[in-house]
């Protein structure tokens, strides 16, 4: 915040300046912002990933977990089993025809909002699997926000997947707000 | 190691030619041709009879020969302790009468190897008590390993058309007239490692029955396997146990070579050990920090977690890769190992030691852990054999089959080192028996580095082989080699070795058969933790559910080698 601005309430105007004399103690700085803003920031920063490993991909997102990469710097270490308790979906590993409707039944009983990595080029695309039993890419059956490539991704690779998923959701670009966006405005053009 | 003359005379005089025994002669291992009908009393007699004494049953696979009149091959290999011999077996069938004895009643190894081959073949085995589909699921048409099964052709499963044991639906009560419950671990369940189901069916806490769900891994290896060329298969053995990819490489490349006649170079050979080596001990950590977790003990595995990172760093120093690094070339390595790499070996025999030190100080007199692991999940000797169980599940049961001490390859024979057992066969005995090894690899591996000498890292046999790039870029003769080699691939000849090493959960064998062209006619994997896996459900029962996660995790089953 530039020095200017210290001090001075942002607008909307809340309410009276205080009288007396301006103390930089910072009790009177506040900022304001959308409430959904607030919010994503929130929710960006407090993800709670569930790791649907299934292959060789989830030995590295397990390395990312672990002590020497360590997820848990950009607040997405509370790993949950069950999908009521998380929000983000890491499919890591190739997906199979068998696989599948276990991964949509999971995708489906997570709780709104939630967000879906694909790790490896299994993940993304089937990999080098062109074969018969093997699910190419898996958004043919979910959506998914963001893509990490690799054959397994490094950790590394996962981490700025990571870091994309929170920029996305700081600027509301993942499938899930767009969608609740375009049904806002859907609603709103219904009343209009 | 073959049968020596004189069982093998004994042999044929017991199943002479005029009986439906035909020998094959010219094999790595002494194969017979057997008609269906010989089958179960020729398997009870091999078993039985201590001048045989085949008492493990390794592998059961199909082969399909599309011209053939009988069109498939049914190929058993055998395996005898004692005499430390084996022995394979064909027994041919037509396609519309595809029906062969089951001999699950001799070995119980039998059981999931016959089902795979009735998945993938259509081969059905009569006596059989459980045959339908294992690694494809229930909506699969047709039979993918045929070879006019077109391998991009998918089949769509859909929800409430899974699998579901025969007897989920059974309504069935307690004594006291409880009505009993049908649970489903899994596949995504945080103790089943992602891709494994067990259906159990619970009294109280107690299990009173149990069925294992796998294939949700099936990823295709043995029919991608027959689309590429020799060596462009080493990424997706990488990728079948991918705790320890480089011992895959290792396993297949030795099966190919002796299809070859070529040997990699000793360079080559004594960085494969020393990598090996190191693999092993990154899967014996995951097992075991695994298992720890899985029971409740976190800590630990952040131990020893970091000596995986570290060989990490060494294995991507060497190859790129942290994981599936795809070092291995048929006839040697990819590369040479980068420069420091002796320092960097050191520096890992000095680091792995006090965190492996760590970790046990821990764990292994902690109250807790023995309370949960002993005496859960035993499994005596004789069963572990009859499963088909290898590597150090079986060996803490307390048989000493190591394939490095029994077949050696890569001069294991000559490294000292010795293979741990435990007696008791539980799941502690398996955790101790993990630990040992980790600490008999660190020898070798300290051996193998005194060896490390400079020399040529593949070999100069230029029909497998490329040719080094100045040479490609000054000779003409190299260059055509280099040409052919990309665009043809290698050319084996044809014919057909079972290659088996100890991978690091046991016995890993590939089967290989040639018909001279630049890929495998057939390539089947015996995978190690499929046999081990297929014991499971049966050593549940009577147990509580919560050892259940206990015994599983000790048991170190890698869905990408059990469903390939
Ligand atoms: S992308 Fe590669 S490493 Fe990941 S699951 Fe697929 S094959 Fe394994």
């Amino acid at each position: 915040m530039s020095e200017a601005s210290v001090g001075k309430p942002m607008l909307p105007v809340a309410g009276k300046p205080p009288a007396g004399p301006r103390v930089s103690d910072g009790s009177n700085i506040f900022l304001t912002t959308k409430l959904d803003r607030l919010i994503d920031q929130a929710r960006k920063n407090s993800l709670w990933p569930f790791p649907f490993g299934t292959a060789c991909c989830a030995i590295e997102f397990m390395s990312t977990i672990m002590s020497h990469y360590d997820m848990s710097r950009f607040g997405a270490e509370v790993v949950r089993f069950s999908p009521r308790q998380s929000d983000l979906l890491i499919v890591a590993g190739t997906v199979t025809d068998k696989m599948a409707p276990v991964m949509v039944r999971i995708w489906e009983q997570m709780a709104e909002p939630k967000y879906v990595i694909s790790m490896g080029a299994c993940a993304c695309t089937g990999g080098f699997y062109r074969a018969y039993h093997v699910v190419q890419g898996i958004d043919e059956f979910i959506p998914v926000d963001v893509y990490v490539p690799g054959c397994p991704p490094t950790p590394e690779a996962l981490l700025q997947g990571l870091l994309r998923l929170q920029e996305m959701i700081a600027a509301g670009e993942t499938h899930y707000q767009r969608m609740v966006a375009a049904a806002r405005a859907k609603a709103k053009g219904a009343v209009s | 190691m073959s049968m020596s003359q004189e069982k093998l005379e004994s042999f044929r005089r017991a199943f002479p030619p005029s009986r439906g025994v035909e020998e094959i002669p010219g094999q790595d291992i002494p194969t017979f041709q057997v008609e269906r009908e010989l089958l179960p009393e020729l398997a009870r007699r091999l078993k039985d009879d201590p001048d045989f004494d085949f008492k493990m049953l390794s592998d059961v696979c199909g082969v399909d020969w599309p011209e053939r009149q009988a069109r498939f091959d049914v190929v058993y290999h055998l395996y005898s302790l004692t005499h430390n011999h084996r022995l394979r077996l064909k027994v041919p069938v037509s396609e519309q009468d595809a029906v062969v004895p089951s001999v699950y009643g001799v070995w119980r190894a039998a059981d999931w190897f016959e089902r795979e081959v009735f998945d993938m073949f259509g081969v059905r085995f009569s006596g059989h008590p459980n045959l339908k589909r294992i690694l494809c699921h229930p909506s699969f048409q047709g039979h993918a390993l045929r070879k006019d099964y077109d391998p991009g052709q998918r089949w769509l499963l859909r929800e409430g058309e899974q699998d579901e044991p025969s007897w989920a639906r059974e309504v069935q009560e307690d004594e006291d007239h409880f009505e009993t419950q049908v649970l489903n671990l899994g596949p995504s369940h945080p103790a089943t490692h992602g891709t494994l189901r067990t259906v159990v069916r619970l009294d109280g806490e107690v299990i009173t029955r149990a069925e294992c769900e796998i294939g949700y891994l099936h990823r295709c290896f043995e029919k991608m396997s027959e689309r590429h060329t020799w060596n462009q298969i080493i990424p997706y053995t990488d990728r079948l146990n991918y705790c320890s990819a480089m011992m895959n490489g290792v396993g297949y490349a030795l099966a190919v070579e002796k299809l070859l006649g070529v040997e990699a170079p000793p360079r080559a050979q004594v960085i494969r050990v020393i990598l090996s080596e190191l693999s092993r001990i990154m899967d014996h950590i995951v097992c075991i920090g695994a298992n720890l977790n899985d029971v409740g003990a976190m800590t630990p595995f952040l131990y020893v977690y970091q000596a995986r990172e570290e060989i990490y760093s060494l294995l991507e120093a060497c190859a790129g890769g942290r994981l599936t690094i795809s070092y291995v070339r048929v006839g040697g390595l990819a590369n040479d190992v980068p420069e420091g790499f002796e320092e960097a070996v050191r520096y890992l025999l000095r680091r792995i030691p006090p965190l492996v030190d760590d970790m046990e100080r821990l764990i292994t007199e902690n109250r807790i852990f023995r309370q949960r692991t002993e005496g859960i999940g035993k499994l005596s000797a004789a069963e572990a054999v009859d499963w088909g169980w290898t590597g150090p599940c079986l060996r803490a049961s307390g048989v000493p089959y190591d394939v490095r001490k029994t077949n050696p390859y890569l001069g294991y024979e000559t490294y000292d080192f010795k293979v741990p057992i435990a007696t008791t066969g539980d799941t502690y005995a398996r955790y101790l028996v993990r630990v040992e090894e980790i600490r008999q690899s660190l020898k070798i591996v300290e051996q193998a580095l005194k060896r490390l000498a400079p020399g040529p890292i593949i070999t100069d046999n230029h029909h497998v082989a490329l040719p080094p790039k100045e040479k490609v870029y000054t000779e003409m003769e190299a260059l055509i080699w280099h040409f052919k080699l990309i665009m043809e691939g290698m050319k084996v000849p044809k014919g057909e070795v079972y290659g088996f090493t100890e991978g690091a959960n046991g016995e890993l064998g590939f089967y290989t058969i040639s018909d001279g062209g630049g890929s495998p006619y057939r390539l089947h994997c015996r995978p190690p933790c499929f046999a081990v896996f297929q014991a499971y459900p049966h050593m549940l029962e009577g147990h509580m559910i919560a050892d259940s996660i206990a015994i599983l995790g000790s048991l170190n089953i890698i869905a990408g080698e059990l469903d390939r």
